[in-house]
């Protein structure tokens, strides 16, 4: 399946204003952990906080729902959230731990809670895995280059990134600057190329704005657990949501996406077989 | 509550929903009724080499189910403290903690023994799957001057399937435990193709990861290193080797060094 294995798919966005304001799309994963922190589901949240450097983030411990939504919003770049899992472990004393990871970051996790050989007391403490759909992820000094190089601003008046309709796109408070895609080709990580999940198909649901309209987020829920939370935070107001059939562009635009992702690396890594590389799948 | 589900929900895990995993569960729980019944239980034997004991320290963890292990479905049959037996027996499963000292005659007699007695060998935690920390021997110390060459077991007799770790965690050693007395020979797969990985370090990120083109970022090198030898910088594992005891645990939990797909989705009933 192209999408991966799930229980439902539907449009959605978080109902309060706050978290619209500060979210990238539909404000589902913010809106969610901070939900779970509420309802303590999980005590605390490894997140892509705001780092030393203009948006270059760095993985922390959020105890709070305000911290949660401090670090709302998209980051373009690294943030090796599951180093920060142990710590939140040991030294922050959670029992019950939440997450955002890309889908890479997602196969981390999940292999170490399959196979634990050297991770101790971790597995069974992750709750809730809220996956982000992902294309690729760029090394900092990328986003630089697009940002300083080819658009010419200066990334401290950066308010907000987002990639969508074949652009990738800088807010700053009084403008909007984009550049093509296809002028970011080639500065992505190279281990993206050999990755098939665009659809987080490990995590306890998954989401991102591809499918929706602006302002909403597609919502694809897939273990038990991730769905009935999701389903609880629905019913108590947490979220709004519409039928995907009833919405532009709708489900065929996110399968294609995937879609896509799977059939072009599929050839990298055919390639990378010819040649003699290793491929861990 | 059986064992097995006692065990499973030890572990935090569910079985998986769909209804040839149920019919599977139920033979294997059948199973192992039956073996217990049978009183066949698997003879296991305890080897302690060139180690520093923290590995069956680790077992030692699984407080819940020990007991019931140690009582009613597994036989020790060889171990220093554990039985009374000075000859090595034969067993069904050896598990070799510790690695080999090429300069102690009582080691390797004892080793080669093993392996002519079990059906199979274990290399239990890092020392005795990849040599780990004991790899920085030099000899020239008290008590023993001329032991200086330390080796993971694998070098010396064929092996049939290694824990690494420093220690493994109780976990993947209950997991492993159940997953040999059920049969579960899926889950048992990259223990038994990690039994090649022998030479094994921290700089392996660089070479067989980043060098390669599959470094992603994701950071679980980091957080599984058992020493606190890794950090990331601008995405990428930075190694630092004074720390380093060469236990592989960092290559053995990067997703992109090996990828248990199936076992996964089984796991979170996917």
């Amino acid at each position: 399946m192209v999408l991966g294995t799930y229980k439902e798919i539907v449009s959605a966005r978080a109902t309060d204003k706050e978290i619209q304001n500060v979210s990238q799309d539909g404000g589902i994963v913010t809106g969610l952990l901070a939900y779970a922190l509420d309802e303590k589901i999980i005590e605390g949240a490894v997140v892509a906080g705001p780092g030393e450097e203009f948006w270059k983030p760095e993985p922390m411990v959020a105890m709070t729902a305000d911290e949660i939504i401090a670090a709302a919003g998209t980051k373009y770049t690294f943030s090796p959230n599951v180093m920060m899992l142990k710590k939140a472990v040991r030294q922050y004393g959670i029992e019950k731990l939440g997450t955002v990871a890309i889908p890479c970051q997602t196969m981390g996790i999940r292999k170490t809670q399959s196979y634990p050989f050297g991770v101790r007391f971790l597995a069974d403490k992750i709750k809730l895995l809220v996956g982000i759909y992902c294309m690729e992820n760029f090394p900092f000094a990328s986003l630089q280059t697009f940002i300083s190089e080819k658009m010419g601003i200066d990334p401290t008046l950066v308010e907000k990134m987002d990639i969508g309709k074949g652009k990738f796109w800088v807010y700053t408070q009084d403008d909007v600057f984009n550049i093509p895609l296809k002028e970011t080709h080639g500065y992505e990580q190279d281990g993206c190329n050999v990755c098939l999940d665009y659809t987080c198909e490990l995590a306890d649901l998954a989401t991102g704005s591809v499918g929706s309209p602006d302002g909403w987020s597609t919502v694809i829920t897939r273990t038990e657990d991730g769905n009935s939370i999701f389903q609880q935070a629905v019913e108590t107001g947490v979220f709004e949501t519409k039928d995907m059939a009833n919405v532009k562009p709708g489900l065929d635009l996110l399968e294609k996406l995937a879609a896509q992702k799977k059939d072009k690396n599929q050839k990298t890594i055919d390639k990378r077989k010819e040649m003699g590389l290793p491929v861990p799948y | 509550m059986s064992l097995i589900d006692r065990i499973k929900q030890f572990l935090g895990f569910k079985a998986k929903p769909d209804k040839e995993a149920k019919a599977d569960e139920g033979a294997s729980k059948k199973e192992v009724k039956k073996v217990a019944e049978e009183k066949a239980k698997p003879r296991i034997g305890y080897i302690h080499l060139s180690g520093c004991t923290g590995d069956v320290i680790s077992l030692s963890e699984n407080y819940d189910i020990l007991a019931e292990l140690l009582t009613n479905m597994v036989d020790i049959v060889y171990g220093q403290t554990l039985v009374d037996n000075w000859e090595v027996p034969e067993m069904d499963l050896a598990l070799v903690e510790g690695s080999v000292c090429l300069q102690d005659e009582h080691s390797l007699q004892e080793l080669m023994e093993v392996r002519e007695k079990a059906a199979m060998v274990c290399a239990f935690g890092s020392c005795s799957a990849t040599g780990c920390f004991t790899r920085y021997s030099r000899g020239g110390q008290q008590a023993q001057p001329a032991h200086e060459s330390f080796v993971p077991i694998a070098d010396l007799v064929k092996v049939d399937c290694a824990i690494p770790g420093c220690p493994p965690t109780p976990e993947i050693i209950a997991k492993t435990v159940v997953a040999l007395i059920n049969g579960d020979m899926d889950y048992l797969q990259p223990m038994i193709d990690l039994a090649g990985y022998t030479e094994a370090c921290g700089c392996d990120l660089q070479l067989k990861v980043v060098n390669q083109a599959l470094c992603i970022a994701c950071g679980t090198c980091a957080m599984s290193c058992q020493t606190r030898a890794l950090d990331m910088t601008n995405g990428r594992p930075e190694l630092n080797e004074d720390r380093c005891v060469k236990c592989g645990i960092c290559y053995v939990q990067c997703p992109r060094s090996w990828w248990p797909e199936e076992q996964i989705k089984k796991d979170l009933g996917l």
